[in-house]
């Protein structure tokens, strides 16, 4: 593993709001091609520290890097210029246009070529989306408007959007939140796929418990705002504090047959 | 000292009717998000009818009692209005409630001079509050202490109305997450209801009570309505305290502006309201808004560029509309270059509220710029016309530029509110600036060169213009900055998650929309040969916005037949009629009620379920069903 | 698609000009017509009587056998109070309508606006109440003429009258647009050249229509001025003196005040008529002359109200057209403007002409002063000015008006 370049490297993450530590001193690293799932029972500091990395929270203190370069503080589209593709809890799409469209947009604003008011835009980069809904299997859909498709669906659209800057790292924000417990496998074991294929790194939290233990190389357990474990499922698994906060929490983390919360 | 101390206490008697009307819009816009443009008409309607009561029963019971009488009667009237066409339209997309409350203020206006006659109606003054008392030599007149006593008054008893009942809890619930008040199984059609029939009410009790102060008039309705827009703009939509403290501001900055600034008192609130927009986008006393809801009648067909059949019948139907001098005269040759420049204005604005999500209503700012620009490079710099027309548009491209940087900012209400408040102070800088802009009276003598003074040649000139605006802003729409303003206008969200920075994006849309508008103000001065504020006035903002919308926000160019439709009907009725108003207004109502897609969407619409039925019928499917059946 | 619904909809625009059109070409052989603009949805409080009396003066030019043996019709259009609205109807009086001539129009900006379209155009305009200087002097042109005294006129009456009080102080309240500001500049000019001991201690420029009267009634009487002069009318004018009374802002002042002596906006203050403002108006119940007790006893008969001021001016501008049509003798343009430069007529107010050297009507105003009786705001110590005796020299005029 050590040979694998580091690809998301976090340290000192804090941030505070009105002096109550949403997120104290985090830190940890991600290599390419791994799988890093962040969880914590509700109120941890998941959504916060999440936040920070896609450049939609300004942290108090710390750094945060990709591929050694500093994106602490930075606005979301600046950092997904430097490589970092990133989905939503509710996926975000654009509802008006066809599906192969919304990858479209994506690849344009890749291209830099969103200030161009003369060309169609039909004809830019129209076998590149093909090739991206292919590979999340939304190829047949690529005609079809975006507001009639099934939730799962749009959820997969927005791996193909999220994957149009050809990302070194993904975040994913609950990325199986809303869906049905078939869906979800099937989402992940696709996003499993495309990082191993591709090398990318993807750092996604998440409530469902099964698809971390399934999913994830390591995982990251927060509470109250710091980092209180951090393993491979069987070392989290058995780590009698992280099994103290979810029992506190009136949850188990490996009960199999809990249905996942939508959040 | 006693003066400044008097002057506070005047400013104070005003802001109570001022808080009134505008408690009143907050309320409704915070609970049913309609922009209740119709509130000054209503206001207008309690002066009218506390004016007939008051004169009909003599005595302080009869004055008293008119007064709150025709507050009730006018509420009714509201809840009426309430029930039978705003219950119609609530899931319309955004902006056609407001349109639809605009077609009620016109009707409004000349219903009131039909029934009252057209002169200025002096009310009673109010039994026991005549005179004046004296405060160290200077007079304050009773009544506007008694005004100055009842705005904390009605604002204490909304106060207890909102947080004592049950049905305030209710509304505040509601202001804050209307799903959730759905949710909770309240009647919601009777909680609108009641809550436009309070806002009313309000309204008509602030219109009632200027009777004695005021004289009674057909055009009080616009009068109050922008400064109520103003008001609660700055004090932040759905908030009463924000009403409150902004009416009391407003009204302070009249009494003072006029002692410091006595010749620019009309943009001072303006120039307030912008910077509270800009520093605080969300009011004084508002709250950042969750993301505007989804429009529920949002399309999803997503829109395409024309195919080759339709292309061939659009140049089709423009060269027979470049036919129309060989048959008609020129005074249809002049109506149809007027109605070819509005396309191309409503074009532009149509190009920022459907394909950018931004709705100005301001946006003849950029028309007036232009025509201005034009006027001012002929008449002082002595340009030819072609120069003109290329560098006219320039000024609204400069103005669109400087004030699309703030305006981009906001979005919603607030961007419509902003921008209509750059609108009034380049209306004001248009009005007041006599030395160059000759004020009220305008630049005259703009008129065409040879080659373009004929109907004939000015038609063809307006038309093909209109024909390449239309031509450039759809391939500017269906080209990659096209699609990038719309992603920023369906997903904020997302669309800065892949690169888009969204306020450059609309930025540059505001300004090309800004351009064109601006394009099609200097063809204007040249037609009429004349500029004047009016050309940047709220009127010309507003019958562009009637426009869009008439065409259908949701489509790619149905401004174009918005604007062929309001405008040729608005020529029509103000040559045919003195009550072009009523019908005018009433026609818009029944565009709302009937088409709430526009004559363009509902067109599309009705297209779209034809092709889907026809090809679902010939479905094998559905034929062996048939087949069977038989 | 766009390009089909553009040839819609002018088709339909097509149709109704054309059906319009139509209609009105059947007759016109025997008939004369005039086109007629003025801002009826606006202002109705003054264009309504304006509308009576034009109606007053077809029907008695129609009975007495038309303009030369054709019928006197008038084709009348609202502008909305929209100059360019205006435009549009003076476009389709003379394209469409093939009138003989433009007469209306109330606003200023308006009259200037039919004003240069005419020039435009090269139609005969009569405009018929605008007050702006600038519609026969610094933007005149040979085809526009003009009814009414302009502000030059009531400024110059009203400072005859002015400049005999022993006040010092002055203070200014006029409405923040063009007509108020010339107003206040003429009457300020002309009255410093007559009284150069004054002082000008305050000036108030609400704006038009909007007036918030208390506090500019309040700094009005902060500056204590001797005297005040005020431009406000209609609605803003209610506003003020009912302030104003109460404050007891005109206690012990003289107000000077432009067209508050008319019906118009004098009945509606009723008993809150502020008494001894020395104003220009109409005061039609203590005219009494020949031609005056005519025309009432005519507009009472047909209407049965009484006239205001706009009733005097419609009804005079329909005359003025008619006699002006039928000096012509023809609906030429430039053979109209040889009619009308010097042209006298009778009018209710007495003999009128219309001068040659600016197109401006002699027609004069009634100076007075306010007074109250039974409720109702009157004037009273009126008497008549003629309007040629406030004019400046013809070499000032001279030097104003561009050359044709």
């Amino acid at each position: 593993m050590s040979m694998v370049p580091t690809l998301l490297s976090v340290e000192g993450l804090t941030k505070s709001y009105g002096g109550v530590h949403a997120v104290r001193g985090v830190s940890f690293e991600l290599r390419a091609g791994e799988i890093l799932a962040l969880i914590g029972p509700n109120g941890a500091g998941k959504s916060t520290c999440f936040d920070m990395l896609n450049g939609q929270n300004i942290p108090d203190s710390g750094r945060i890097r990709v591929l050694g370069a500093e994106t602490t503080g930075k606005k979301p589209r600046v950092i997904w210029r430097m490589g970092v593709g990133r989905t939503f809890q509710i996926a975000a799409t654009f509802p008006t246009m066809t599906v192969r469209e919304n990858v479209q947009v994506a690849l344009v604003s890749h291209g830099a070529q969103l200030f161009n008011l003369w060309a169609s835009t039909a004809r830019q980069a129209r076998d590149e989306a093909g090739r991206l809904l292919d590979l999340v299997g939304m190829g047949a859909y690529a005609e079809r408007p975006c507001g009639e498709l099934a939730y799962g669906d749009v959820k997969r659209l927005e791996l193909a959007i999220a994957l149009a800057n050809q990302p070194k790292l993904l975040l994913m924000d609950e990325p199986t939140a809303g869906m049905a417990p078939r869906e979800r496998v099937e989402l992940m074991r696709l996003t499993a796929r495309i990082a191993r294929e591709q090398s990318i790194g993807v750092l996604f939290t998440e409530h469902d418990m099964d698809v971390v233990f399934e999913h994830a190389d390591r995982i990251l357990v927060l509470n109250r705002g710091t980092l209180i474990a951090e393993g491979s499922p069987e070392e989290v698994r058995g780590n009698a504090q992280v099994r103290a906060i979810y029992l506190g929490e009136g949850l188990l983390y490996d009960a199999r047959h809990r249905e996942g919360a939508s959040a | 000292m006693a003066f400044y101390v008097v002057q506070f206490l005047t400013g104070l008697a005003s802001a109570a009717s001022l808080f009134l009307v505008a408690s009143g819009l907050s309320i409704i816009f915070g609970v049913t998000r309609i922009v209740n443009f119709a509130h000054g008409a209503f206001y207008m309607l309690g002066a009218y009818v506390a004016f007939t009561l008051t004169d009909r029963f003599s005595g302080a019971f009869g004055f008293w009692g008119g007064i709150v009488i025709a507050a009730l009667v006018v509420a009714a009237i509201g809840v009426l209005v309430e029930m039978v066409l705003l219950r119609r339209i609530y899931h319309s997309p955004e902006l056609f409630q407001l349109l639809a409350t605009f077609g009620l203020t016109l009707m409004v206006e000349d219903l009131v001079v039909l029934i009252w006659g057209p002169d200025d109606l002096v009310g009673r003054r109010a039994p026991g509050f005549k005179g004046a008392i004296d405060f160290f030599g200077q007079n304050i007149p009773s009544y506007d202490l008694f005004l100055i006593a009842l705005g904390p008054v009605v604002l204490g008893v909304l106060w207890l109305l909102f947080q004592r009942t049950r049905w305030g809890v209710l509304v505040r619930a509601a202001t804050q997450d209307r799903d959730m008040v759905a949710a909770l199984g309240v009647n919601q059609k009777w909680l609108f209801t009641s809550v436009f029939a309070l806002g009313v009410f309000l309204a008509a009790l602030g219109g009632a009570l200027q009777i004695p102060r005021d004289a009674v008039n057909h055009a009080m309705d616009l009068r109050v309505i922008v400064e109520v827009f103003v008001v609660v703009v700055i004090g932040g939509l759905g908030s009463i305290i924000g009403a409150f403290v902004a009416a009391v501001l407003v009204s302070e900055l009249n009494a003072f502006g006029i002692l410091i600034f006595p010749k620019i008192s009309i943009i001072l609130v303006f120039l307030v309201m912008a910077v509270v927009l800009i520093v605080r986008p969300w009011g004084l006393f508002g709250k950042p808004e969750a993301p505007a809801r989804r429009t529920p009648g949002l399309t999803v067909n997503p829109w395409r560029p024309l195919t080759t059949n339709e292309r061939l019948a659009a140049i089709a139907v423009l060269v027979v509309a470049a036919a129309l001098p060989f048959v008609a005269g020129n005074y249809v040759l002049t109506v149809g270059s007027e109605i070819a420049i509005f396309v191309i204005f409503a074009v532009s604005l149509h190009f920022l509220m459907s394909v950018g999500g931004l709705a100005s209503f301001g946006h003849a700012a950029y028309f007036g710029l232009g025509a201005y620009g034009v006027a001012l490079l002929a008449k002082m710099a002595g340009l030819p016309m072609i120069a003109c027309l290329l560098l006219g548009p320039l000024l609204g491209l400069l103005g669109a530029a400087v004030f699309g940087f703030f305006a981009v900012q906001l979005s919603g209400v607030y961007f419509a509110m902003l921008t209509l408040a750059f609108a009034q102070i380049v209306w004001s800088i248009a009005f007041q600036w006599v030395s160059v802009t000759g004020g009220d009276n305008g630049i005259l003598g703009v008129w065409p060169e040879k080659w373009a003074a004929s109907p004939s040649h000015f038609y063809w000139l307006s038309l093909g213009i209109a024909a390449l605006a239309v031509v450039v802003l759809r391939i500017i729409v269906f080209s990659p900055f096209g699609f990038a303003l719309r992603a920023t206008r369906d997903s904020p969200l997302r669309s800065e998650a892949i690169g888009i920075n969204g306020k450059r994006i609309q930025w540059t849309a505001f300004v090309i929309a800004g351009t064109v508008a601006g394009l099609a103000g200097a063809l204007f001065a040249y037609l009429k040969g004349s500029v004047f504020p009016d050309n940047m006035g709220i009127s010309l903002s507003v019958d562009a916005l009637v426009m869009v919308l008439l065409g259908g926000v949701e489509t790619v160019s149905g401004a174009v037949v918005g604007a062929i439709v309001y405008k040729a009907l608005n020529i029509w009725l103000v040559s045919q009629t003195d009550l072009s108003k009523l019908v005018l207004g009433g026609f818009v109502v029944l565009i709302v009620v009937a088409f709430p897609k526009g004559i363009v969407g509902t067109l599309e619409a009705f297209m779209h379920r034809r092709r889907k039925s026809s090809s679902s019928a010939s479905s094998p499917l559905l034929t062996s069903r048939i087949e069977s059946a038989e | 698609m766009r390009g089909y619904f553009v040839g819609a909809g002018l088709a339909i625009a097509v149709a109704t000009m054309a059906t319009g059109a139509m209609t009105t070409q059947a007759s016109a052989q025997s008939e004369i017509k005039i086109g007629e603009i003025n801002s009826y949805s606006l202002l109705p409080a003054f264009t309504e009587p304006y509308r009576k009396g034009w109606q007053l003066a077809v029907e008695e030019i129609n009975a007495a056998g038309g303009i030369n043996g054709k019928k006197l019709v008038v084709i009348s259009k609202d502008d909305g109070g929209k100059p360019a609205d205006a435009q549009t109807a003076a476009n389709e009086l003379v394209s469409s309508e093939n009138v003989a001539m433009l007469t209306g129009t109330f606003l200023s900006n308006i009259g200037l606006a039919v004003s240069d379209f005419a020039n435009q155009k090269k139609v005969f305009f009569l405009a018929a109440e605008p007050l702006t200087d600038a519609i026969t002097w610094s933007k005149g042109n040979r085809y526009t003429f003009r009814l009414r005294p302009s502000n030059y006129i009531q400024a110059a009456m009203l400072v005859e009258e002015a400049a005999k009080l022993p006040a010092k102080r002055w203070a200014t309240i006029a409405p923040n647009y063009e007509y108020g500001q010339s107003a206040v500049t003429v009457f300020k000019k002309l009255m410093s050249e007559k009284r150069p001991d004054i002082q000008w201690v305050d000036e108030q420029w609400p704006p038009q229509g909007k007036i918030d009267a208390g506090p500019v009634v309040q700094a009005t009487a902060a500056a204590n001025p001797e005297a005040i002069l005020n431009v406000t009318f209609g609605a803003d004018l209610v506003k003020l003196v009912r302030e104003g009374n109460t404050r007891g802002l005109f206690k012990g002042r003289t107000v000077v005040s432009f067209l508050t002596g008319e019906p118009e906006y004098l009945d509606p203050l009723k008993d809150e008529t502020p008494e001894g403002w020395i104003v220009t108006g109409y005061p039609w119940y203590s005219i009494k002359t020949p031609e005056h007790d005519a025309f009432l006893k005519a507009y009472q008969a047909k209407y049965n109200d009484y006239p205001r001021l706009g009733s005097i001016v419609g009804y005079q501008t329909i005359k003025a057209a008619a006699a002006i049509l039928a000096k012509a003798g023809s609906s030429d343009p430039e053979k109209l403007i040889a009619a009308a430069e010097g042209i006298s007529m009778p009018s209710p107010f007495g003999e009128i002409t219309f001068r040659k050297i600016d197109h401006q009507s002699t027609l004069g105003a009634f100076t007075g002063k306010t007074a109250l009786k039974d409720g109702k705001g009157i004037m009273v110590d009126t008497a008549y000015r003629k309007g040629s005796d406030y004019l400046p020299s013809d070499a000032e005029i001279e030097k104003l008006r561009p050359k044709d």
